[in-house]
Order: structure tokens, then sequence, then C-alpha cells
């Protein structure tokens, strides 16, 4: 789990620039990219998971689900019936490591790429209406934003999970409504000074409408800032589906995520059976290593004066 | 200073009203309450029973006014699994977690200091490299994973610490037995080592990253130069001027991080059996002991608001700037 709330960052929004102009950022952001040995590592641990997350099921040695009682426990290696290997051991149902993990990595990013994007769109709606109307509707808004950060975040999860039960939904629904204020206060901070720039103030002249004007006007030059939050989001949503997961709040059994996996570990750690928890461990690191890797770049390539000194 | 307390008091009942009426929300989420509090066997009879012993018959505004004059008195219901008050069964969960939450913020915060510091004072070289590597690392570890790696490495493997078991000192504390509660600071501490690296990991990790480019940008300052060139020895330099406005930022984050620290605590006390909160939290989850979960959860969201009003009133003491 990590701390969902205070990897923010701002910048300062500019006009929606031309084509050209964005080609060429596009080509700027490309080459930093493939100059910085980190943030290549980072996109290439995420595109490796975004493959297995893809093609798991294709590639997967074994049925995640498929037990077999003669199989359970293998170590690392071990041949299993006809030509096929548990690589990465089988579990204490004799359900193969290998398989679980590849059809895990599918639960953990659609988990976090859904709940974001949950977050995201109920934040930046907020944002944008409490920048933009200011007033009573800000202060209700900001106040809700408020108390929900009173919440050590865990918690409150655990707290909607335990009455509405596990699943693939409500987890979703909880650890995005938990990211919602995020994005509501870079957002509003952004159209706060936004509002007040020449261009909002022609198209408000224009005659065009208050929704055409903060979706169409100013939502387009804070993208920005939001796809560093939702970097380091992700990686803190992927920590926290875990934890749940590891708590037996995630999705139900029947599913392989890597928490769950974790979890069912605990039992045979006296026995030294390491491999059930640390491929899943390494699994869960590596893919919040790599967001977290990528915020950090898309920050400094983002606004240069954020860059951690050194 | 009066003005800004009071503020900050009503800000805090402010947020403690929302909390009760969050985790009242959450109640009433999964349809009629009554059956998180009645056995999977109920009757009819002992459904229509419980649901009026416990008030869900009545209008949800009633409900929720008796639910908060309730929380008020500490009454959250029995525990199902426990039969006896739940908020007596998480009181006495409570002095073990406090203990863990602390010491793995002494922990943290005690290593994120020099470890930040000797980064930002060797700035460029492999050794900043490494240290700023470790710490991008301990950012992305689960902290029960943490926990779970190290009760293989240096519980089992070098048999080094306890990987289970708690030695009480706070309860012996509050019980005014001080011989007995210091007598066992020293095993408590030692038992608490792993869970408490564990749980601290990420916020060792994020504050040592906070110091380092904290350093870095005060010792940057014309001050820092001044000093420098007045022939103060660099010691003195790092420790007097640059430290003192160094910490601001870390002040903040540490209130931030307790609130977290709190959270990891419910997760990695089930991985050490540790008997706390978040062991007890566990177990009620699995027995959907609701009482139990309800007032635990309320009971560490108020000490995280009674701690984030401390920190602003630190934080307000440090750096007079900050308006009171």
């Amino acid at each position: 789990m990590t701390d969902l709330h205070t990897n923010v960052v701002e910048t300062e929004a500019v006009p929606v620039p031309p084509v050209s102009y964005r080609r060429r950022e596009m080509r700027r952001a490309f080459q930093s990219l493939v100059t910085s040995r980190w943030a290549l590592l980072g996109m290439l641990i995420l595109l490796v998971v975004t493959f297995v997350a893809i093609f798991g099921p294709a590639v997967a040695p074994f049925d995640p689900n498929r037990q077999n009682i003669m199989m359970r426990l293998l170590e690392p290696g071990s041949p299993g019936v006809g030509d096929l290997t548990y690589w990465l051991g089988s579990d204490q149902l004799g359900r193969d490591v290998l398989s679980r993990l590849l059809y895990g990595a599918r639960v953990s990013l659609l988990v976090g790429v859904a709940a974001i994007a949950v977050g995201g769109t109920l934040g930046t709606v907020a944002g944008l209406v409490s920048g933009y109307f200011g007033g009573w509707i800000d202060d209700v808004i900001m106040r809700l934003g408020d108390i929900q950060l009173a919440f050590p975040f865990i918690l409150l999860a655990i707290m909607f999970l335990v009455v509405l039960g596990p699943g693939l939904v409500n987890i979703i629904l909880v650890l995005g409504i938990g990211q919602w204020i995020t994005y509501a206060r870079i957002v509003r901070a952004q159209t706060l000074s936004l509002r007040e720039k020449e261009y909002v103030e022609a198209a408000r002249a224009m005659g065009d409408s208050t929704f055409s004007i903060l979706f169409r006007t100013i939502l387009p030059n804070i993208v920005a800032p939001l796809t560093v939050i939702a970097s380091f989001n992700v990686a803190g949503v992927i920590l926290s589906e875990a934890a749940l997961s590891f708590l037996g709040l995630g999705v139900p059994p029947s599913v392989p995520t890597w928490g769950s996996m974790l979890s069912e570990s605990r039992d045979h750690l006296l026995s030294n059976k390491w491999w059930m928890a640390v491929f899943p461990g390494l699994a869960i690191v590596f893919t919040v290593l790599a967001f977290n890797i990528i915020g950090d770049w898309l920050r400094d390539f983002l606004d240069p004066r954020l860059k951690e000194n050194g | 200073m009066w003005t800004f307390l009071i503020r900050r008091l009503l800000q805090s009942i402010i947020v403690l009203i929302g909390v009760t009426l969050i985790s009242f929300i959450s109640l009433q989420m999964g349809g009629d309450p009554t059956y998180l509090f009645v056995s999977e066997n109920a009757s009819v009879e002992e459904i229509q029973r419980a649901r009026e012993a416990l008030g869900f018959d009545r209008p949800l505004p009633v409900q929720y006014l008796s639910y908060v004059w309730n929380a008020l008195h500490g009454d959250f219901g029995n525990s199902l699994s426990y039969r006896q008050p739940a908020m007596g069964v998480v009181l006495e969960a409570m002095p073990a977690t406090i203990e863990l939450t602390f010491f793995s913020l002494v922990l943290a915060i005690g290593l994120s200091i020099p470890l930040g510091i000797f980064a930002a004072l060797n700035r460029g070289r492999p050794v900043d490299g490494g240290i700023m590597t470790l710490a991008m690392l301990g950012q992305s570890i689960p902290n029960f994973w943490m926990g779970i790696m190290m009760i293989l490495y240096f519980g089992l493997y070098l048999g080094w610490f306890p990987i289970s078991g708690h030695v009480p000192f706070l309860e012996p504390l509050f019980a005014g037995e001080f011989s007995t509660a210091f007598r066992n600071l020293p095993q408590s501490m030692y038992y608490m080592v792993l869970p408490a690296l564990a749980v601290g990991t990420y916020t060792l990790a994020r504050n040592a990253r906070l110091i380092r480019s904290s350093m870095l940008e005060v010792l940057g300052q014309d001050y820092v130069r001044t000093a420098r060139s007045k022939g103060i020895s660099e010691t003195r330099v790092v420790m007097h001027h640059a430290m003192r406005n160094a910490w601001l930022p870390v002040v903040t984050m540490i209130g931030l991080e307790f609130g977290f620290l709190l959270g990891g605590v419910v997760v990695v006390e089930t991985v050490f059996s540790y008997p706390g909160i978040g062991r007890l939290v566990f177990n009620a989850i699995n027995q959907r002991d609701i009482p139990v979960v309800q007032a635990s959860v309320i009971l560490l969201a108020g000490i995280f608001i009674l701690l984030n009003l401390i920190v602003d009133l630190i934080y307000a003491r440090l750096d007079p700037r900050v308006k009171l």
C-alpha cells in the first residue's frame, strides 16, 4: 500500500497547443524516455506485465484453478504430468504458481486502471465544478474530501468491503472512490487559475456553454498533471488491492490474484515453502516499481522545475 | 493561537461527525443491516426481533442520531464472536497496536534522517544513487510482503529475531506497574523489530527521499552559504542551520505517515500474529463481526484526527510564518 494522497504534483497549465507543437513534444518525450535508463526500465517492465495480463491465459502452462493433490507444494522446477514443469512450484492445492501469477497480472492491472478511471473521472468532474463555480459548492466538495482524508484509506476500504462483500466490481468502486479527492484537489487548483485566463474569458464571451468551457476549454489544459498523478495512483491502488486480497476482501477465491496468493502462502511459511510467497510478491514489487518510475519520469518531463534535486 | 486552536478543534469535530456518517452509510450500503448482526440460520422471527432490538426498524435519521449518540459513549454494540462490548474488545488490543505504530515510526524516522542527509551530502556519488534506488524500491514493496520476507530470512533462516509474539510495555505502564513495564521494554522492542520494520519500510523510504531533497534545497540557500563563509564547521552548518528548515516538510509528512502506518499495521499484524487491532480486525472480517470492525475503524480514525491536530500545532510552533 502506498499513501495515495500525497504524490500530488501541480504543473502550470498553458492553453492547448497546436498540433505541430504537440508532435514536437511527443518526439521530445520519446527522446527523454529512451535516454533515461530508469524510465526505459519502467516502461519495459510495464510492457511485459501488460503483455502477460492480455496473453497470460494463452501462455500459462496450466489451468490456474486446476487442483492436483498429488502435486501439492512442489518446489520450483519440479516435473509435472507429461512434459509440463512447475517452473515456479505449486501451491497447497497443487495449482501451478506460474499460471496463477500470469492470471493474477490481469486482475492487478484491471483493478489498478479501472479504479483510477472511476476515481479520476469523479475527481476531475468534482474539481472542475468546485474550482469553476466556487462558493458553497466548492466548500461542500472540499469538506467532503477533508473528511475522507481523515481516514487512513485502507480502513475505509475495509469498512465498506466488509459490508458490501468481496468482488471485483466492489473493490474497483471502493478503491476508485477512495482516489477522487486527489484528482479533485489538483483539478480545482488548476481550474481556479485557468478560469481567469484570457482564452477562457474569450470562450465565455463567445457564448460557449458552461459544459463546453469546463470540458473543452479547461480540461484539456490540465491533463498533463493528471497523468502524473494517475501513474503514481495506479501503483498505490495495486498495493491496496494486494493488501485487501491478502485480508480476504479482494476478488472471490476462484480468481487468482497476487495478494490472495500471498495470503495463502502464510500458512506454509514455517515449512519453508518460500516460492509461494516470493514470486507473487516480486510480481507486485516490479509492477508497482514500474509505475512509480514512470510517474517520476513523467513528473520531471512535464515540469522540470519539480525535478527532485539531483 | 487560541483562534487557531479553536478553529482546528471545530474542524476536527466536523471531520469526526463525517467519519461517523461514512461509517453509518457503510452499514446501510449492503441493504438491511440486520442481516450483518444475526447468524445465517436465524429464523424470520429472530431477524425481526434483532431488527427491533438494534433499532433498524426506525427512520434513517433517527438511526443515525442514535448511532452517533451510542458512538459518543463508545457503544458499538456487542461483539458477535466475543459476546462482550465491541469497544472493550478493541481497547484491549489497542496498546499493542500503539506500541508497534510508534516503534515503526521511530525506526522509520530515525533511519531516514541520517540516510537522507548522507545522500544529500554525497549528491551524485554512487552512495547517493544506491540509497535513492533502495528508497525507490522501498516505496514499491507491499508491507505485508516485506513482513513475510523478513520472517523467512531474519526469522527462519538466520534465526535472529522472533517471528511472532509480543511482550507488553504499555499495558503494565497504564496499570501503574512501572518496574514491570520498563523491565519488559527491551524484550518488547526485540519482538517488534521485524513487524516495525515491515510496517515502516515505505515511510522510511519516502522520508529518506523527502529529507534528501529538502536538505539539498536548503543547502543551496544564501544563509547556508553565509554560514559557511563565516567559517562555521560543516557539521554545525548542517545540524544547526540547514536541519532547522529542512525539518518542516518532514514534520508534515510524519502526521500524514502516522495514519498510513496505522493502516499498514492492520495488515502486517496478521502476518506476525501480533495481538493488536490489526489481527483483531482480520479475525473480525473473517467472522463478519461488524461491531468490532466498526469500533476499530472509528477508534483508529479518531486517533488519526487527533494526531493530525497535534502535528498542525507542532508545525505552527516550528515555523513562525504559519499564521496562528
